[in-house]
């Protein structure tokens, strides 16, 4: 614990940590540029020079680290002066030489308001230019559909490029040229293939970088800010949701260590276009075969026709994978109400009981748990996809030497070496067997870990895939009292909470695929999507479909009526992620035209079908959700793995199937209705399938 | 200097001469295993070399193939450094040393002459045999003013003997290296000046061993 003396205050700082941060931890601001906390260390801005008593010239502060320090002759703590002539003088320097190349176009630049560059110009610059001569032009270049680059802006941090190393995994950005020809470009101007590559544009301290979708949109300083939670997978990244009037103009990551850090993925940041189009903004009721536009009262009272003649059993409903807990809990109440068992909130068909107790569907290790693993057995996952901040956790544990992983499941590039150990659940069978060496690496670790996907719990035999993997997780020792690595990673943002309130088949009730199979053979009567599109609607008969939702999506084309709902940016809803952690949107704006939010419409239907619901405002509703699932009410909380025990998990058919495990995510930039309805989803979406759109055509 | 791009017009493919091949797993195997990427100037220099002194696209793609790096990794080294052509060069690629000494010394006069026969920086002749490039220093400044060509150093230069080395380059004629003016390496031009006496000293002997200026080594193709 080295002792420092910062501006002449005391000060006692951790080990191994840099001058800039000791700075920091003294409350004392240093500009820079380059140095990022989440980054390795360039040192090449120059801006964040200090003086250090003793030291013949001023030190960039980001590259040296406190135990370096020497103490004074008479053994008193080094000392750190960041308020003198010679820093100030510094730092005036480095931000001439900074802007020398610089153009001067911040009012037609989108970084203006929000620029490190700019505010710390004004900050510790001066207020003249000396220098005359022309300013450098730099062409600009082409790296993807979703990042603009203005390159004449460019300082040179490599912010991006080290971003693009070290978190994306992907070496596409670098710094070509050198001296003043310098430059920051992909090879042969490819569009970086990453999804992650948005956060390159939170990065970049200067316009250079900036969002193509939302160029020239809004000026920082009129939009109205909102935190909330993204619900494009099941980690629940937190995000700030930027609206101007009625519309959402931008999508920001907000920092929280034990989620996502303060990355997001490209999904997540760029889905706002999707929250535009497509929307559906008032209600329709299909009349001789064609969907027609039609108040509230003439949807609920065709709805009402329909159920109040229907008998419970043959009413069933399936929540969505964006649903809210609180819509969940509602349409849960009022099927229960209509005397109806079949409900499911598990759209894919995942083979998960919560009777097994709540850890059996958690990721119990928390996702901040990989930074101190030190073996991982994916198994039918691939995080990439599934959830791309996690992969770039697991890159970053794998980087360091410390994590070896093995995969089972479709084979894919994770951004990070593998062992890959088969393609289908008789792999599985082997590691738990021991066969398989990868069980030794397991049984050697300290802190071993699985991550159970989507897809293999949604595996036709998904029962005693996870039987399988709980046997092994036994095995191996992973759960243990103060290390639990036994994980599953849903995908569905909604899935959590939803097994948390027992949205599930009630006694004698139909699942997912009985749902659907009763459908098909016209053993139901009506069926209500709770905004479910990711199932194959030809199976739903000729059953009466109630499709409650935003998009006009699958569930909506086949619908007899449909009820708008409100996105997860119209709404405040608890959002419970993979980790058994509750979490509150908020509403960044109103829902558009006729559309409400979901709880209040499954309430007002309620009434009309006369079993009117307890509750008639948000607050009764959470009210009558935290009275029934406490732990719901322990926001940003994890609690409990509520009497997980791996011997009942492991109990089950052993005899597991040959066929392999499939994808959850077929198509990460089209995984729910939204990114579907999305323009830029869709440019993305169309790059990855058909190679480099925009290249120069001499890849190979 | 100026921004270094790949040639608009680039080959199809690129590949290493099978000797060339056994050569460049030689160098790799010389660093430790995962350290192969620091084989990656000698083996874009094997490029160069084997494409008649500049480097294609496809051979930054082999190259990165080869030491298991990005593409955009190799393409950071070869254009950082500037001896490596990134566009076609001449038969006879002359590097024109501008730096101080030589520029003292006459410098401009050879780029004239340069502009004259030759055309611009960069430029390769229509018959493909010449083309020129300004350098920084090549440490041949006893000799300067001076020019490099392929692999050899051509000193003592005027405008006219210049001109007469081009031509002579151009016409397929035999050159030779070195000092232009008759001079013996660097000794002084004219012969010695100091140590007429060669009994004065016994250690004469040795220091007129130690003035031969090393010269460039001959590597082959």
């Amino acid at each position: 614990m080295p002792k420092l003396i910062i501006d002449g205050a005391e000060i006692e700082v951790e080990d191994g940590i840099t001058l800039i941060q000791a700075c920091e931890e003294a409350g004392v601001e240093i500009p820079r540029f380059c140095y990022h906390e989440r980054l390795s260390v360039a040192g090449n801005c120059r801006m964040c020079l200090v003086e250090v008593a003793g030291m013949p010239k001023p030190i960039a502060s980001c590259a040296l680290g406190v135990n370096d320090l020497r103490p004074g002759p008479n053994g008193e703590p080094p000392e750190i002066i960041t308020k003198s002539k010679t820093v100030k003088k510094a730092r005036e320097g480095v931000m001439e030489f900074l802007l020398i190349n610089h153009p001067l176009d911040c009012p037609i630049c989108d970084q203006g308001g929000e620029c490190d560059l700019q505010d710390q110009a004004m900050a510790y610059g001066v207020d003249g230019s000396r220098f005359k001569e022309n300013k450098r032009a730099v062409e600009d270049k082409y790296i993807g559909p979703l990042i603009k680059t203005i390159m004449n802006r460019c300082i040179h941090c490599t912010r991006c490029v080290r971003f693009m190393t070290e978190v994306a995994g992907v070496e596409e950005l670098g710094m070509a040229g050198r001296g003043e020809d310098v430059e920051i470009t992909t090879y042969l101007e490819q569009g970086m293939m990453s999804e992650m590559s948005g956060n390159v544009i939170d990065l970049c301290p200067v316009g250079a970088l900036t969002s193509k979708p939302y160029a020239f949109a809004a000026r920082p300083w009129e939009l109205r800010k909102t935190e909330s939670i993204d619900v494009m997978d099941a980690m629940g990244a937190n995000i700030r949701v930027d609206t101007r009037g009625r519309e959402v103009m931008r999508i920001l990551p907000r920092n929280h260590d034990e989620i996502n850090e303060e990355w997001i993925s490209d999904k997540s940041r760029f889905i706002w276009d999707g929250l535009r189009t497509q929307r559906l903004d008032q209600p329709y009721v299909r009349v001789r075969g064609k969907l027609r536009t039609a108040t509230w009262d003439e949807a609920f009272a065709a709805i009402a026709r329909k159920l109040n003649r229907a008998k419970g059993s043959r009413i069933a409903a399936l929540a969505g994978d964006l649903a809210g807990a609180e819509e969940m809990f509602a349409l849960k109440d009022l099927m229960t109400r209509l005397g109806s068992p079949n409900i499911d909130c598990r759209q894919d068909g995942a083979a998960i009981d919560p009777a097994k107790g709540r850890g059996g569907y958690l990721f119990n290790s928390g996702l901040g748990g990989i930074d101190t693993a030190d073996a991982l057995l994916l198994i039918g996952c691939n995080p990439r996809t599934e959830a791309t901040v996690l992969n770039a956790r697991i890159r970053r544990r794998w980087s360091s030497g410390q994590l070896k992983v093995g995969l089972i499941g479709p084979e894919a590039d994770l951004s990070y070496r593998y062992d890959y150990i088969g393609a289908g659940p008789q792999s599985l069978a082997d590691v738990a067997s021991g066969k398989h060496p990868f069980a030794k690496v397991l049984k050697s670790a300290k802190r071993p870990m699985l991550i159970l996907g989507a897809a293999a719990l949604a595996h036709s035999g998904g029962g005693a895939v996870m039987a399988h993997a709980a046997r092994l997780a036994d095995m191996t020792g992973m759960a243990g009292e103060a290390w639990n690595g036994f994980n599953v990673l849903h995908h569905a943002a909604s899935r959590v909470a939803g097994l948390d309130m027992g949205v599930l088949p009630a006694k004698g009730g139909l699942d997912t695929q009985a749902i659907l199979k009763a459908a098909k053979a016209g053993k139901l009567d009506v069926v209500y999507l709770l905004g479910a599109d990711e199932i194959d609607m030809a199976s739903l008969g000729n059953a009466f479909v109630i499709y409650q939702g935003t998009h006009g999506d699958a569930g909506a084309h086949r619908a007899d009526v449909i009820l708008p709902g409100a996105a997860y940016t119209e709404k405040s809803a608890i959002y419970v992620n993979t980790e058994g952690r509750p979490q509150m949107t908020d509403r960044a704006i109103f829902p558009p035209g006729d559309a409400r939010e979901d709880w209040a419409i499954i309430r007002a239907l309620s009434a009309v079908l006369g079993k009117t619901l307890d509750w008639d405002a948000l607050s009764e509703v959470r009210d009558a959700i935290f009275a029934a699932h406490p732990h719901l009410a322990m926001i940003d909380e994890v609690v409990g793995d509520g009497g997980f025990d791996l011997k009942k998990l492991a109990r089950g058919s052993a005899r597991i199937g040959k066929q392999p495990f499939g994808r959850a995510v077929d198509d990460f930039y089209l995984s729910n209705p939204i990114a579907r309805a999305s323009a830029v989803m869709g440019e993305l979406s169309a790059m990855t399938a058909g190679g480099t759109s925009g290249a120069t055509g001499t890849d190979g | 200097m100026s921004v270094r791009r790949l040639d608009p017009i680039q080959p199809e493919s690129f590949k290493f001469s099978a000797a060339n091949m056994r050569w460049a797993k030689a160098q790799v195997k010389k660093y430790p295993k995962g350290k192969q990427a620091s084989a990656v100037i000698p083996l874009l220099w094997r490029a160069q070399e084997q494409h008649d002194g500049w480097l294609p696209e496809p051979a930054l793609r082999v190259v990165a193939e080869m030491l298991d790096m990005a593409p955009i990794r190799v393409y950071e080294v070869a254009t950082f450094y500037t001896m490596f052509n990134l566009s076609p060069v001449g038969k006879n690629f002359v590097q024109l040393c501008g730096t101080t000494p030589c520029w003292l010394r006459g410098a401009d006069d050879l780029k004239a002459v340069c502009r004259r026969v030759i055309g611009e920086q960069n430029q390769v002749t229509e018959d493909g045999m010449l083309s020129w490039l300004e350098v920084e220093c090549l440490g041949a400044c006893t000799n300067a003013p001076m020019v490099q060509i392929n692999k050899d150093y051509f000193e003592d230069l005027t405008a006219e003997n210049f001109e007469e080395l081009l031509t002579d380059l151009r016409e397929g004629r035999d050159v030779k290296p070195g000092p232009q003016n008759g001079r013996q390496f660097s000794c002084p031009e004219g012969g010695a000046t100091t140590l007429l006496n060669a009994t004065a000293s016994s250690s004469a002997k040795r220091s007129t061993k130690s003035t031969a200026k090393a010269k460039p080594g001959r590597g082959g193709k």
